[in-house]
């Protein structure tokens, strides 16, 4: 079942799947040291401030030394504002990265997904529940229970429950993304606000609506924080850690729409928007163009069959109430006969409609939740594919910039040797070295993100073949199912039928 | 312009009325329709033994209104007042193909090749379907005349099977003789009417309260039913999830692309067999719904009358008394309401035999209505589970 276009083999004897600063060894080394005690650094979860955006503040000196780039990520000044930002056009993050826990992860990438079939230390189940109204009036919110069972090493027990509500997942996804998007990493996309739905949960109606609303926003979650975790790389990031066992998170309040950092955000994703357009990348690497097409193609194709199953599922929910209807009419008509045994005929006729009644609901439901919610799922996800693909792009961009400022400073410099300025040579000489270091460390960048994406992009592939196959093949089962049972009432009425003389 | 041609299931499709036909002195059937825009042209055709008709077997051809003409003039006759005349056939509506065509046109642009095809094809499927229910209808209410003792023999009855010329000219005058008056004034009157005489005899009180609740009931039913059967529409679902399986099937690779192209399949032949699912019980169970409404009403109509003969005689009771009273035209007055007496007897007699066998009718078509759809139903139902179950096995084993 091997997908045929398989990422290349990755060079070298990297043993892990994370890429890393330039300083291989420096972090392996302090890694070792600081993953002695797994356990601790979860359980000091709660001192990790909402300010820390990055890797873990526990060490920041040991591993991160020679990190380059502009912001220290320490700053008091890096507060919610712009550690949620998705994709931060200011301050670019150095790829840095939690130390790999080697006790997982000791097996090489290729491994890794020939093994991924059977990934029995791949042990964990996450429930999202008991959704709970707290409060009052429109400062309302929902909280739901989730619950962690797992025997993997990291988590500080097998069983772990927690309150979280929806914000504490946006907050969650944000700061997933702003880590781990500019590397190439496929972060999966947190459910969507809607103001609508929470609106009518807020001001209080127990009505139909509003309880599905809130039973398909559980779902949602729930698959998200599936997702998440499947993510070998996300699975053990602090934050997810954090979230999934703190009993205390501090509120995300940049998630809000209208807060500052949402705006910030909207003003990135505009700058985002006018890169890419500016952005004219000489693709090299075939593979990425062919792939980049192929994700335009499937976007179009997901989001037709999403509309087709959606409408599918409203056309079944309007059947099942117009079967209901004429339920009771045929009840109210076999009243109404006289002759006996036709009267009692439709009696059953009208209790068989009703049930088959019911059965329509029940498979619009398995419609819903089996199909048409895993297609809004992958549209999300390859929205965020797309991400990743201009993320590189950027990667590129940045790459080439540093190449050409360095011609420039190259150019300053061979200006002032023949100007014969010798205190300004000697700073021209320096500012060469670091645009040196500086368009390595572009190459470098780019090489890392191109190789995390066609991993990255590997993995997408298996597990989007993988659910799709598991996914129609409940659904075909559960249609199995309806028609069987359509059997047997139209069976246990045909005697009723026959009976009427 | 569509034509269906003798179609051997005809047995089959003539569901809603039974018992028809079995008397071999006159038959009578539809056996060809042309569709004209929105004309549709019948072939009646009939096989006699009766001695009061020309030839042993001819057809002519009629128009819809042709049958309302024949409807109106039976309703008009006075002797006919003390049986139930059989409903007559709507109007045929090809509003639903029509609209779906129009749908059609406009959509094409953002189908498929394939996608338009198959909705064509539903389409046309459609429109049969409509037209041979109008068929059928038209030839069960003439089945109905012909197999009634006192209607086979009407005069207007034979003119209408036999006369090869157009009967345009004939409906207009009969139109401005009545003007339809007589009809439209039962119609406004017979509820209060019936409902407001005193009845005497048990068996009238009894039909009398049945059928007004179960013409309001049975009104109900058949309007619901029809929008359950209309929304069944999920086949069309099907239909676009089908082919946006096969569109996404060609961008993927391999083995998964056979997968989805054999799910494509799925939901293609699940289409048909939903579609059969949804127009068998249109046909089975909304179809006959449909068609005692009308019965029932015709049932009413026959009450009516009745109760009207009963306030004719009641009137002409009062005014023969006053005529005694007075000592003028007593005479008169008794004849008239010996008359009244007379007209009301036998309106009650015949009546009453009507009422009953109307009763035994619709009890055996309920049941053969009935029985038919659920055994389609099973079978429908069971082809859907085999066809899911082997592809599921397909799917698993890929």
């Amino acid at each position: 079942m091997s997908e045929e276009r398989e990422p290349p083999p990755l060079p070298g004897a990297a043993q892990t799947v994370f890429p890393e600063p330039q300083d291989a060894e420096d972090l392996f080394v302090s890694a070792a040291s600081a993953m002695e005690s797994p356990e601790a650094a979860c359980l000091s979860a709660e001192d990790i401030s909402p300010s820390s955006n990055g890797p873990r503040d526990d060490d920041p000196d040991d591993l991160f030394a020679e990190a380059t780039e502009e912001v220290s990520l320490d700053s008091p000044e890096r507060q919610p504002i712009l550690s949620d930002g998705p994709s931060p056009a200011i301050t670019p993050v150095t790829p840095v990265m939690i130390s790999p826990r080697v006790d997982v992860f000791d097996r090489s990438p290729d491994q890794d997904e020939d093994e991924e079939e059977n990934r029995d230390t791949f042990d964990i189940q996450i429930s999202v529940s008991d959704p709970e109204k707290v409060g009052d009036g429109m400062n309302a919110y929902m909280v739901y229970k989730v619950t962690t069972k797992t025997s993997l090493s990291i988590f500080s027990r097998d069983e772990v429950c927690v309150k979280r509500r929806f914000s504490d997942f946006l907050g969650l996804y944000s700061k997933l993304a702003s880590k781990y998007m500019h590397m190439g990493y496929i972060v999966p996309p947190a459910p969507e606000k809607s103001i609508v739905g929470m609106t009518k949960v807020k001001v209080g109606k127990e009505d139909l609506s509003s309880v599905e609303f809130v039973e398909k926003r559980r779902s949602a979650l729930e698959r998200y924080l599936l997702r998440t975790v499947k993510h070998p790389a996300l699975l053990k990031d602090p934050d997810v850690l954090q979230f999934l066992e703190s009993s205390e998170l501090p509120r995300a309040v940049s998630t809000q729409a209208l807060s500052g950092a949402g705006i910030l955000r909207m003003v990135n994703k505009a700058a985002d928007a006018v890169n890419k357009m500016t952005i004219k990348m000489n693709e090299s690497d075939a593979w990425f163009e062919e792939k980049q097409q192929q994700f335009e193609n499937l976007d179009v194709q997901l989001r037709k069959l999403h509309a087709s199953v959606e409408s599918l599922v409203c056309h079944r929910k309007e059947l099942s109430v117009n079967t209901a209807s004429f339920a009771k009419s045929a009840a109210m008509l076999g009243n109404s006969e006289d002759h006996t045994a036709l009267s009692r005929a439709l009696s059953q006729l009208a209790e068989v409609e009703e049930k088959i009644d019911q059965l329509h609901q029940d498979q619009s439901y398995a419609d819903f939740y089996l199909i048409s919610e895993l297609l809004g799922d992958y549209v999300r996800l390859i929205t965020a594919v797309k991400g990743v693909f201009d993320q590189r792009m950027k990667a590129w961009a940045k790459w080439q910039d540093a190449q050409v400022m360095l011609q420039r400073k190259r150019e300053a410099e061979a200006k002032l040797q023949y100007a014969n300025k010798p205190d300004k040579l000697q700073q021209a000489t320096d500012e060469i070295r670091e645009w040196e270091g500086k368009v390595q460390q572009g190459e470098r960048d780019f090489e890392q993100i191109s190789k995390n994406i066609r991993r990255e992009v590997g993995r997408f592939e298996k597990d989007r073949v993988k659910d799709f196959r598991v996914v129609i093949i409940k659904y075909l089962e559960s249609l199995v199912h309806t028609q069987q049972q359509l059997i047997k009432y139209w069976e246990a009425f045909l005697p009723e039928a026959k009976a009427i003389a | 312009m569509t034509s269906i041609s003798e179609d051997s299931d005809k047995e089959k499709m003539r569901s809603v009325s039974v018992d028809l036909n079995n008397d071999a002195s006159l038959v009578i059937d539809i056996p060809d329709a042309l569709c004209e825009r929105d004309k549709v042209k019948f072939t009646v055709h009939t096989k006699t033994t009766l001695s009061s008709f020309q030839k042993p077997e001819f057809s002519v051809p009629r128009q819809h209104e042709d049958f309302i003409w024949l409807h109106d003039t039976i309703v008009e006759t006075e002797e006919y007042a003390g049986f139930i005349i059989p409903p007559a056939p709507p109007k045929p509506d090809f509003e639903g193909p029509r609209e779906k065509m129009h749908k059609l046109g406009e959509g094409e642009s953002s189908m498929t090749k394939e996608e338009y095809a198959k909705m064509k094809q539903e389409l046309e499927a459609e429109y049969l379907a409509v037209f041979k229910k109008t068929v059928q209808v038209h030839e069960v209410f003439l089945q109905r005349l012909s197999s009634h003792p006192m209607f086979r023999k009407d005069r207007n009855f034979q003119i209408f099977l036999e006369y090869d010329q157009d009967l345009s000219v004939r409906r207009k005058n009969a139109k401005e003789m009545f003007g339809g008056f007589f009809k439209n004034m039962v119609k406004s009157a017979d509820e209060v009417l019936i409902s407001g005489v005193k009845e005497v005899d048990e068996f009238f009180e009894q039909e009398k309260n049945f059928l007004l609740d179960y013409s309001i009931k049975i009104k109900d039913a058949t309007a619901k039913a029809e929008k359950m059967t209309r929304s069944h529409k999920i086949a069309d679902d099907y239909n676009h999830i089908s082919g946006a399986l096969n569109n996404t099937a060609a961008d993927n690779n391999t083995a998964f692309k056979k997968h989805l192209e054999k799910c494509a399949e799925v939901f293609e032949k699940l289409r048909k067999v939903e579609d059969r699912m949804a127009s068998d019980q249109e046909l089975k169970l909304t179809e006959l719904l449909r068609y005692y409404t009308r019965d029932i009403q015709a049932a009413k109509d026959l009450l009516y009358r009745r109760a009207r003969a009963l306030a004719d005689y009641e009137n002409s009771n009062k005014a023969l008394d006053k005529a005694r009273l007075k000592g003028k035209d007593v005479a008169q007055a008794e004849e008239n309401q010996k008359q009244c007496l007379q007209k009301f007897d036998k309106l009650s007699e015949s009546g009453k035999k009507e009422l009953t066998s109307f009763k035994a009718r619709r009890v055996v078509a309920f049941r053969k209505n009935l029985i038919e759809m659920t055994e389609l139903e099973i079978k429908h139902a069971k082809n859907s589970v085999s066809l899911l179950q082997g592809s599921i096995e397909i799917l698993k084993s890929n």
